[in-house]
């Protein structure tokens, strides 16, 4: 079946405030969700939208799919489970950075560990939005903000670092602005087995407006962002002259060019390897020293949960003496009263 | 000394010692032996907190007491006939619990100066400092003979030492001349792969019942007859073992396959566990990260057309308390077992108690009423764990199984039933559009329940979740449908009283007063009853399993009695629930919070007291 982005509209009134960044996000889902299903011959039914609380976990509600809108933090869980007891889902978790790292962040890195297949969105505005303006667990060291008057004394997380740090398989990152490579993320996503972790660089135009714009902005986007392409030399800037080489067990910034140095001295990203050294050098790098790295930076193979558990169901069933109830019930030691 | 038979109908037995002296096993092993027998059974585990608190110490005695009989039996007896002490900390802790007759084991090995310190004593007599010099006391040197006995087994010294507890269970099948099939067959295939433990063990076993024989210091030894059983097919089970077994029944009958999300906790963790190896039977289980994920978990699972369960403590059903409403709000059939243990905050985690009632009925923000049902017995575990299944998937609701260490960790026998007697669980999913668009939080006459449309299911697309919403499933702040949402889930609630039994009272229609009860204490509450009726006195019992909705003939129930006494283990929970919903009447209370069971007589002199 052929769906448009129209199919996954919902006839729910879409409710950011006007300028937000998750409108962008909401687009390039729906967007994507037509060619995940063409690709992996899924319908429409099998989309399961799951979500915690803040601006961003209102999302399920403007999709035309099934959906559950939780409670704070707890999103990943209540993925979890969806995708345990039905697996033929295409399961999708929306959260943001205070809901996955912050209260819901025991759930999020075991999420990752068990490789659960599942899809998390995570809106990454650096600040808590629904709530009116309260530093979050990605704002950055020193952000003032109602909570912080005199500026944050606490170090942020990189949301890629845990994902890492949680043995993850796939860990993805864009911005709201960049629609198309947000929906061909998705698209990726959808069809890597285990959790699958994007990280969308959201403006909150209320609370935190611009507070990626040094990225974002679009003349100076290309020199301060390098889109990851498995396969392909690490080339980004604007006239495409500048790269990434690796210098000693460290990522240095090139010029195409200068100091004879060519195309082919450029890292050539390898999304599939699985040691992380590499991809947690591209996940930290920072602007100014860096461009930041976008794309998918990790899609690594690995079991998933949802395949040991079906393994296992399979292979306890086979070799079961027992196959129902009044089997069990008379099972082990019993005894008669004539 | 002279040896005497003493036939009896009723004999109470507890084995104490270290936690690392077996002391849980060889009571077991008792048991089923008991019962395979065919007494009647009642057993209580009384267990610390610490797994091997510093060996010789009180705080490390680990109990396990067993009541065999061969008539009824209900509870695992108040004071016990036999008490076997494997050291002097055992003795220390447990003399209280003797009767002033009762025959004490002791093993003599362990009543070393040392032994004597560390268990606390002031002075080197523990039968003089206890004030048991009353009892009969046998001391035998329990490790020295175990070591004769496997000298030539081939074992090293600390299996040998490990299987001193099997010594102590021959001088208790001597004692109470049991076979020893059962737990021969139990060594048999727990030791397959270890056949010189399977030999060795046997040996010790029957050392010990030959040794109490040729000693000729065993004054008394007992015979209790068989009990006069329905006929059938029995087996011994505990309430946690029940209670999944319930929950995998209900599973079946609805077709539904059984997931849970659960993390350890005690005295919960064995549901979990026993669950855990149930796959052929379409069981899945997570052990979760935390106690919020295992509500979490099944919530999402319920939600994708799963029999959702968790399975907690105390202390869990707290953290869980959040999610409980997103249950609620969501209308999914969810089941909550809480394993009541002793609080507040982590109490006395292996302790027995009734506190979480309020916890049950109001731990939750907003007006969010669900149903609670209580077991009542190790065995009725089963019952009521499928019940609550039932009803929360018809009904579209999480429900709220309470049981209790005491009956969680106890067990009894019980006559195996057929699924066959079972009904039907019809949850109310639907597989088409019936309008369009689906309208998630419409309900039917009857119940009040909404349908369940399961994600996957063409044309059914909807969206659920923890913010307000309108019967069409649209998110509403509109306050008159929030007040009427509020109503309808709470309607939803009361009419599972339409469904559930009508309460039963165990002794006359009318009396002079009658025991209100609920949960654990049944057995004791019943024995209690049956005592003051052959006192002549005018008592009733009427013990609820349903607590949330009440029986609708409650108070049809309540006001045929002069008096109402509630006895129950806190300080009034269900007693002050009873006031807000009867205000008519006048309830008076036993309570009793001291992490322990009841003791049938105070239960007696309590009722004697307001006769």
């Amino acid at each position: 079946m052929k769906y448009t982005p129209q199919d996954f509209k919902s006839n729910q009134e879409v409710k950011w405030c006007p300028g937000c960044g998750d409108y962008a996000i909401l687009a390039s889902v729906q967007r994507a969700l037509p060619e995940v299903c063409e690709a992996l011959n899924y319908t429409k039914e099998r989309f399961v939208f799951v979500s915690g609380i803040g601006c961003s976990s209102r999302f399920p509600y403007y999709m035309e799919s099934y959906g559950f809108h939780g409670i704070h933090g707890r999103a990943s869980v209540i993925a979890t489970g969806v995708k345990v007891a039905n697996p033929t889902l295409s399961v999708w978790q929306i959260t943001g950075d205070g809901d996955a790292l912050a209260i819901g962040g025991n759930h999020f890195i075991h999420a990752v560990r068990r490789n659960i297949d599942i899809n998390i969105i995570l809106f990454n505005n650096q600040i808590y939005g629904l709530t009116k303006g309260q530093y979050s667990p990605t704002s950055v060291l020193g952000k003032v903000t109602k909570t912080s008057p005199y500026g944050t004394v606490e170090h942020p997380f990189n949301p890629g670092a845990l994902v890492l740090g949680s043995r993850g398989t796939f860990f993805a990152r864009s911005l709201d602005v960049e629609l198309e490579l947000t929906q061909k993320i998705m698209v990726a996503s959808a069809k890597h087995d285990g959790t699958a972790v994007t990280e969308v660089l959201v403006n909150c135009v209320i609370f935190n407006d611009k507070t990626h714009f040094v990225l974002s902005d679009r003349e100076n986007r290309a020199d301060r962002t390098i889109i990851l392409k498995h396969g392909e030399p690490m080339i980004f800037g604007k006239n495409r002259d500048k790269g990434l080489m690796l210098e000693g067990i460290k990522i240095k910034v090139v010029k195409i060019g200068e100091n004879g140095i060519t195309e082919k001295d450029l890292l050539v990203h390898d999304a599939t390897e699985e040691n992380p050294g590499l991809h947690s050098m591209l996940i930290d790098m920072k602007y100014p020293e860096y461009p930041v790295a976008l794309g998918v930076i990790r899609a690594v193979k690995d079991r998933t949960y949802d395949d040991n558990v079906r393994d296992q169901l399979i292979e306890v069933k086979e070799k079961a003496t027992i196959h129902n109830m009044d089997e069990l019930l008379k099972s082990g030691s019993t005894w008669e009263v004539k | 000394m002279q040896h005497k038979v003493i036939d009896t109908k009723e004999v109470v037995i507890r084995f104490t010692g270290d936690s690392g002296d077996g002391m849980q096993l060889t009571g077991t092993l008792f048991a089923d032996a008991s019962a395979i027998f065919g007494n009647e059974i009642s057993t209580f585990p009384d267990y610390p907190a610490e797994i091997r608190a510093p060996q010789g110490t009180v705080a490390g005695v680990s109990g396990f007491q067993v009541n065999i009989g061969s008539g009824e039996i209900r509870t695992p007896g108040d004071y016990c006939d036999v008490l076997v002490a494997m050291n002097p900390a055992a003795l220390r802790a447990n003399a209280k619990w003797s009767k002033p007759t009762a025959t004490i084991i002791i093993d003599s090995d362990t009543f070393d100066e040392k032994g004597i310190v560390k268990a606390g004593f002031k002075t080197n007599d523990p039968v003089a400092e206890l004030k048991i010099q009353d009892r009969i006391i046998i001391f035998a040197p329990i490790t020295t003979l175990t070591k004769e006995s496997l000298k030539d087994s081939g074992l090293d010294a600390k299996a040998v030492i490990r299987s001193k507890n099997m010594f102590t269970l021959g001088i208790c099948y001597y004692m109470f001349n049991r076979p020893m099939e059962s737990t021969f067959k139990y060594l048999e295939k727990k030791f397959r792969k270890k056949p010189e433990l399977i030999e060795a063990n046997k040996k010790v076993i029957k050392d010990g019942f030959n040794y109490a024989g040729n000693i000729h210091a065993i004054p008394n030894t007992y015979s209790i007859a068989p009990s006069k059983q329905e006929k059938g097919i029995y087996r011994n089970i505990n309430g946690n073992q029940a209670t999944a077994w319930g929950l995998l029944a209900a599973s079946e009958k609805s077709g539904r396959p059984l997931f849970c999300g659960s993390y350890p906790i005690t005295p919960a963790t064995s549901i979990l566990e026993e669950l855990a190896i149930h796959k052929e039977l379409n069981a899945k289980t997570l052990q979760c990260e935390d106690e919020i994920a295992g509500i979490c978990t099944s919530i999402g699972a319920a939600y994708a057309g799963n029999f959702a369960v968790t399975t907690t403590s105390g202390p869990g059903l707290s953290l869980k308390s959040e999610a409980l409403g997103l249950a609620m709000i969501t209308e999914l059939p969810l089941v909550i077992v809480d394993v009541q243990r002793s609080g507040p905050s982590t109490g006395v985690p292996t302790k027995t108690e009734q506190t979480d009632l309020n916890q049950a009925l109001y731990g939750r923000n907003g007006e969010c009423p669900i149903a609670v049902i209580a077991a009542h017995s190790p065995s009725h575990c089963f019952d009521a764990a499928f019940y609550a299944g039932k009803y929360a998937m018809e009904h579209m609701m999480p429900v709220i199984l309470l049981t209790e260490g005491f009956i969680g960790n106890g067990s009894e026998p019980w006559k195996i039933p057929s699924m066959k007697d079972y009904p039907e669980i019809n949850p109310p999913i639907i597989d088409k559009p019936q309008e369009v668009p689906y309208w998630p939080y419409k309900r039917d006459d009857l119940r009040f329940a909404r349908r369940w449309a399961l994600p996957g299911t063409v044309g059914l697309e909807h969206r659920v979740g923890g913010l307000e919403k309108n019967n069409d499933g649209g998110v509403s702040s509109d306050p008159l449908v929030h007040e009427r949402m509020v109503k309808e889930r709470a309607e939803k609630v009361a009419r599972l009283a339409n469904f559930i039994p009508e309460q039963k009272v165990i002794g006359d229609e009318k009396a002079d007063v009658l025991i209100v009860g609920w949960g654990g204490t049944f057995g004791h509450l019943y024995t209690a009853v049956k005592e003051l009726h052959a006192q002549g006195k005018s008592v009733s019992l009427a013990h609820f399993d349903y607590i949330m909705p009440l029986p609708k003939n409650t108070a049809k129930i309540f006001a045929n009695y002069k008096k109402i006494i509630v006895c129950e283990l806190n300080s009034g929970q269900f007693a002050n629930y009873l006031k807000g919903e009867f205000q008519q009447f006048q309830f008076l209370q036993y309570n009793k919070v001291q992490g322990q069971p009841f003791i049938v007589k105070e239960i007696v002199d309590a009722v004697n007291a307001i006769l």
